[in-house]
């Protein structure tokens, strides 16, 4: 007899949804609460913002001169390397640029978050806040959620600039052309159609990034083995739903495209 | 031993049982707390002590049975009036639970900042916050990170922090736990003058007989989620039956 326990299997994972539809559904209801927290508010997006520009940056630049290094032969070979600003802009701003900018910030805020947060659980931080008559959904959830959804269209921006500045690079050694004929370029290849849905995208990717995070943190089961695993576990997840929300985003776009 | 004729309870809990799949950690668990009384809950380790107290805060939500604080039964009220309640109801963790990214400063502000309902807008907190640390003779320790404190001094801030949301009630779960021998003995004579001083009603979760030889007008203890017995700590402390014995020895 065949036992079927497909639907055992699965369930923890539909509770997991639901559990994070519901986290989700409680930061809409909490954001236009009164009081808002912006001094914390603030703190976390200096945090975030400042603290992962480095890495963004770094990251970016091997890119664009990555990319271009390497679509460049190709491109030569049947004489089209003056497309290369075009292409590396385009690329960059529709879909590299806010992709791996996203998945970096998973790895560095989303975990950092998990384990914060986590970390306070266990430690009763999160229940000395509640028993102290304060919300600390509010204090910790909604500002974490406000700073990541507002700092990761900044940090893809920013991460766009230094790729493109890195494949520019490439061109001036191998190529000889000049940085304003480069930029004209890049900009002049660009549309809104390329730079407004990767700015939304963006928008989308911080708070997946930030609610991810928080979820695990804030529901860290006891024990330090339970932040290490949430901290693993916000990037995983988070990493998966980035992917997820591109295709989206794509397939969406794709039909104002077509319309 | 605290009066009790005339008294009405300022915390009532009744047939309270609490279970966790088919672990029964609380069945049927009754006690009552009058006010300016010290009440000792004493129980081995998995007894249900901590879990009890926790449900009484609302961290820890309970199958059945009733609690009241201050006449007002804690699962029949909203959000609101339960944080309302959590200002007159102080807390003080078993692990200190001291908000690690914030200094003492801030530690001890972040409540008071939280509940104008209660204080009014405070322009400067600085006044409130140094007396609550004077009163448990940290007033230096204003600035320090909660890394720089000893075990023994972050149950004092903790302690402090509590105290700055001037409750009327004092919950202390294992107080003196963690602690070498002479800084238990200073936070039990701590916890002891901070109830003679502001007049406040406490339950203390505990398994250390020199902290409620000291402070205890009243204890109960807690076995396998049941009061087993309860009185004065020299009424239990005469007590031949085995299971009560075993505490005292």
């Amino acid at each position: 007899m065949i036992n079927f326990k497909l639907p055992e299997l699965v369930k923890p994972f539909f509770i997991e949804i639901g559990e994070l539809a519901y986290f989700a559904g409680k930061f809409f209801k909490e954001v236009f609460k009164r009081p808002f927290e912006f001094k914390e508010f603030l703190r976390q997006c200096f945090y975030m913002g400042n603290r992962s520009l480095l890495l963004v940056g770094v990251t970016g630049f091997i890119i664009g001169l990555v990319f271009t290094l390497q679509s460049r032969p190709t491109l030569e070979n049947f004489g089209a390397a003056s497309w290369i600003p075009a292409m590396v802009s385009v690329s960059i701003i529709r879909e590299i640029g806010p992709i791996i900018t996203a998945l970096i910030c998973a790895g560095r805020i989303g975990s950092g978050i998990g384990a914060e947060l986590g970390s306070m659980r266990v430690t009763e931080q999160i229940d000395a806040m509640e028993v102290s008559g304060t919300n600390p959904y509010k204090y910790l959830v909604v500002t974490r959620i406000m700073a990541t959804t507002l700092m990761l269209p900044i940090l893809v921006f920013f991460g766009d600039v230094i790729a493109i500045y890195g494949s520019f690079l490439v061109e001036y050694v191998k190529g000889d052309v000049s940085f304003v004929l480069y930029m004209n370029k890049v900009i002049n290849i660009l549309e809104f159609s390329d730079v407004i849905p990767s700015t939304i995208k963006s928008f989308f990717f911080g708070f997946a990034i930030g609610l991810v995070g928080c979820f695990k943190g804030y529901n860290c089961k006891k024990g330090t083995a339970g932040v290490g695993k949430a901290a693993n576990a916000a990037v995983v997840y988070t990493s998966m739903l980035l992917f997820i929300i591109d295709f989206v985003a794509v397939f969406v776009t794709n039909i104002f495209y077509d319309l | 031993m605290i009066p009790k004729t005339n008294l009405k309870p300022i915390i009532e809990i009744k047939g309270l049982n609490k279970s966790f799949g088919k672990n029964h950690v609380l069945d049927g668990f009754h006690l009552q707390l009058y006010e300016g009384e010290n009440l000792v809950v004493m129980g081995k380790s998995g007894s249900g002590k901590s879990v009890m107290i926790k449900c009484l805060i609302g961290l820890e939500e309970f199958d059945s049975g009733t609690i009241t604080i201050m006449n007002k039964n804690v699962s029949k009220i909203n959000q609101e009036e339960l944080d309302e309640i959590r200002t007159e109801v102080g807390f003080l963790f078993q692990g200190s639970a001291l908000y690690d990214s914030m200094s003492v400063r801030e530690n001890l502000e972040f409540p008071l900042r939280r509940h104008t309902k209660k204080f009014g807008k405070i322009e400067d907190t600085t006044p409130m916050v140094i007396e609550a640390l004077r009163n448990v003779g940290l007033e230096n320790s204003i600035n320090l990170m909660p890394n720089e404190l000893s075990g023994g001094m972050k149950r004092r801030i903790a302690l402090a922090r509590t105290l700055i949301l001037q409750p009327k009630i004092i919950l202390y779960d294992e107080p003196t736990t963690g602690l070498d021998p002479i800084t238990s003995k200073e936070i039990i004579l701590l916890m002891k003058s901070i109830q003679e001083k502001y007049k406040t009603s406490s339950i203390i979760i505990t398994h250390d007989i020199d902290c409620a030889r000291v402070i205890a007008n009243r204890m109960i203890l807690l076995i396998d989620g049941v009061n087993y017995a309860e009185g004065t700590f020299e009424e239990l402390a005469a007590s031949k039956d085995p299971k009560i014995e075993a505490f005292f020895k």
